[in-house]
């Protein structure tokens, strides 16, 4: 039985082994890949990974349309008669308004909100080891929760199924953009972006200074029409006047209120996300809102939110993915597949993988064999193919598994995946059957390594 | 750059045995923190206290990165004044620190961790989550008992 399981990989390995003498000649004539073209999320990537914005995002042109015309229509008919009759700094101040308007607006566009890149199989299973879940045979286990302390006030992190991993305090996954995004405010469709710790400041920028410009075109365009009846001449462009003030009326009092809620939020060191939930409000404690994040200080939350360091982006949009490995983190999926291999090979791999590995489970015949050549760079490609995260140790089955065919790459990453993705959920659940084990929804996991904490020490 | 050559031998004369996480340590917030514990499957390979004192300057380095005062509070207002475009020719502080901690990271790997058969991989390639060590067995040796009992004591758990 043994030799028919390896007889089943030889195959693959002997058709592999000739193309991947092939293989390197054509990535070398193919330019590398950079990491954003084979990004898991639903993005879109501009100028060769450096702009970044979601799938979805119809209304951003029309945001950014009716800002210009609007500033346009303004600068076009009002600002030649206000010139005229008023001063010269009413066109400056319009202009830096809007120059200033359009550049948070496309900062916060384009600028990776706090994208957390999926977690790596060895991570994944690492987690998967430490949770005590139920071996139910339903696709999708019961969600799993860990409880943290976080200045001493108890917090849920939640699993996410398709991250693989449990999402840091204040993350929340996006859906729009299949995505975990850490201080996760909203996902906003006038902007085409989610906004989240890295654009949060931007997009406040954006609505205080648009709210700034509307005022201002109001305010001059009332000036404008005033001016105009109470002076001799008629109301020619008067067309263009009214399109004007009416956009403004409507989008002033949104925008305002919008801008006053962003105001109370940041205040409060609130996200829209934990306001809407609620969150901490329903906690009525000793602490006013129960808001372990916050500061004591109005002034001191402003700032953080708005002032605080610029975190980096987590995502290697630029990076170079390595010429054998197809994907960098192994829970991606709808990557095009490698051209040589059908679909039904990968079927037959998945399977003779997941045989494998039980029959390697059950020998105490393994070792932490790995082909040297896989590992490149210091992130350690993912090596285990197709192998279930339940698997213990995946990295020594899944290895072992590439030591019966040699020391090639096991290819069966990238044509598995769109399986592998819906089989790791199937798979984990099928081997812990064997070990029937109460039915935990959660394992309560305090952490309280550090000293006794109080609010964050204010430098 | 010869210890760099010693990494690269490492990884092609030894194989992976095992990856251990050093997970985040959120009692203090969501700054970047690692916890400190000592994991099990270090216990044989290197001093508890080495391990302690590399993540504790880990920590110290995030923590200085992400450390809202003067200096942060200056970038963000000379930021917003520009119009954030002053980051376009400028690197934040962040990254600055970010530097020195790939080159910390660099330097444990060749004095400490290599030696000893380990090797840490920087949390930003993981997304700031975990400290990932990845333990390595010496292929030539039969000491690949020490790598199997520690896997056998997953298996068992």
């Amino acid at each position: 039985m043994k030799n028919c399981e390896y007889q089943q990989i030889d195959p693959r390995a002997l058709s592999v082994s000739p193309l991947s003498a092939q293989n390197p000649a054509e990535t070398k004539a193919q330019r590398p890949r950079r990491k954003w073209e084979a990004f898991p999320g639903k993005n879109r990537f501009f100028c060769d990974g450096r702009l970044i914005l979601a799938r979805q995002n119809g209304v951003l042109p029309l945001t950014l349309g009716l800002i210009v015309v609007t500033s346009g229509l303004f600068f076009a008919f009002d600002c030649p008669f206000l010139v005229e009759h008023l001063t010269v700094c009413i066109p400056v101040i319009g202009g830096l308004l809007f120059l200033f308007v359009v550049a948070s607006l496309l900062r916060t566009s384009f600028t990776d909100p706090g994208i957390l890149p999926r977690a790596t199989a060895e991570e994944a299973a690492d987690i998967e080891r430490q949770i005590d879940t139920s071996g139910s045979s339903t696709y999708r286990p019961p969600p799993r929760t860990k409880e943290i302390l976080i200045n001493q006030q108890v917090v849920k992190l939640k699993y996410c199924f398709t991250c693989k991993m449990f999402r840091p305090p204040r993350t929340s996954h996006c859906s729009l953009c299949d995505n975990c995004v850490e201080r996760f405010d909203h996902h906003c469709p006038w902007v085409g972006n989610c906004v989240g710790k890295r654009n949060y400041r931007y997009f406040y920028s954006f609505i205080i200074s648009l709210s700034f410009l509307t005022s201002f075109i109001f305010g001059c365009v009332v000036t404008h029409i005033t001016l105009r009846k109470w002076g001799s001449s008629g109301l020619d462009s008067s067309l263009c006047t009214v399109v004007e003030l009416v956009i403004c009326f409507f989008s002033i009092w949104s925008i305002l209120g919008l801008s006053g809620f962003h105001t109370y939020l940041v205040a409060s060191n609130l996200t829209t996300n934990e306001d809407i939930k609620g969150s901490w409000s329903s906690k009525r404690g000793a602490e006013e809102s129960g808001n372990p994040y916050s500061y004591s200080n109005i002034l001191t939350n402003c700032c953080v939110t708005l002032c605080g360091p610029m975190p980096p982006s987590l995502i290697d949009r630029r990076g170079f993915l390595a010429p054998d490995e197809g994907i960098p983190v192994a829970s991606a999926s709808e990557i095009e597949l490698p051209p040589f291999t059908p679909k039904s090979e990968a079927n037959m791999c998945t399977q003779s993988t997941k045989d494998v590995l039980e029959r390697m489970l059950r020998s105490s015949d393994f070792h932490g064999l790995c082909p040297s050549g896989t590992p490149k760079t210091s992130p350690l490609v993912p090596e285990v193919p197709g192998a279930p995260p339940a698997a213990k140790p995946p990295v020594s089955s899944g290895c072992s598994r590439q030591l019966a065919h040699g020391a090639v790459v096991d290819p069966c990453p990238p044509f598995s995946k769109s399986i592998r993705r819906d089989s790791l959920h199937s798979i984990n659940p099928a081997f812990r059957l064997a070990s029937p084990s109460p039915t935990l929804s959660r394992s309560v996991l305090v952490v309280g390594d550090g000293p006794d904490v109080g609010f964050p020490p204010q430098h | 750059m010869s210890s760099f050559h010693n990494l690269q031998e490492l990884r092609h004369s030894a194989s992976l045995a095992n990856k251990v996480f050093i997970q985040r340590d959120y009692s203090e917030g969501t700054t970047c923190r690692f916890q400190t514990k000592f994991p099990s499957e270090l216990e044989s390979r290197i001093e508890r206290t080495l391990f302690e004192d590399t993540v504790k300057t880990l920590n110290n380095f995030y923590a200085e990165a992400e450390k809202i005062g003067g200096q942060s509070y200056l970038e963000g207002c000379l930021a917003c004044a520009t119009a954030y475009l002053i980051f376009l020719c400028m690197e934040t502080r962040y990254e600055k620190v970010l530097k020195k901690i790939a080159k910390y990271i660099q330097e444990q790997n060749e004095k400490i961790y290599a030696p000893r058969g380990l090797l840490i991989t920087d949390p930003i390639e993981r997304g700031m989550r975990v400290i990932e060590i990845s333990i390595y067995e010496d292929r030539g040796s039969s000491g690949s008992s020490s790598g199997s009992s520690s896997v056998s004591d997953s298996t068992a758990r």
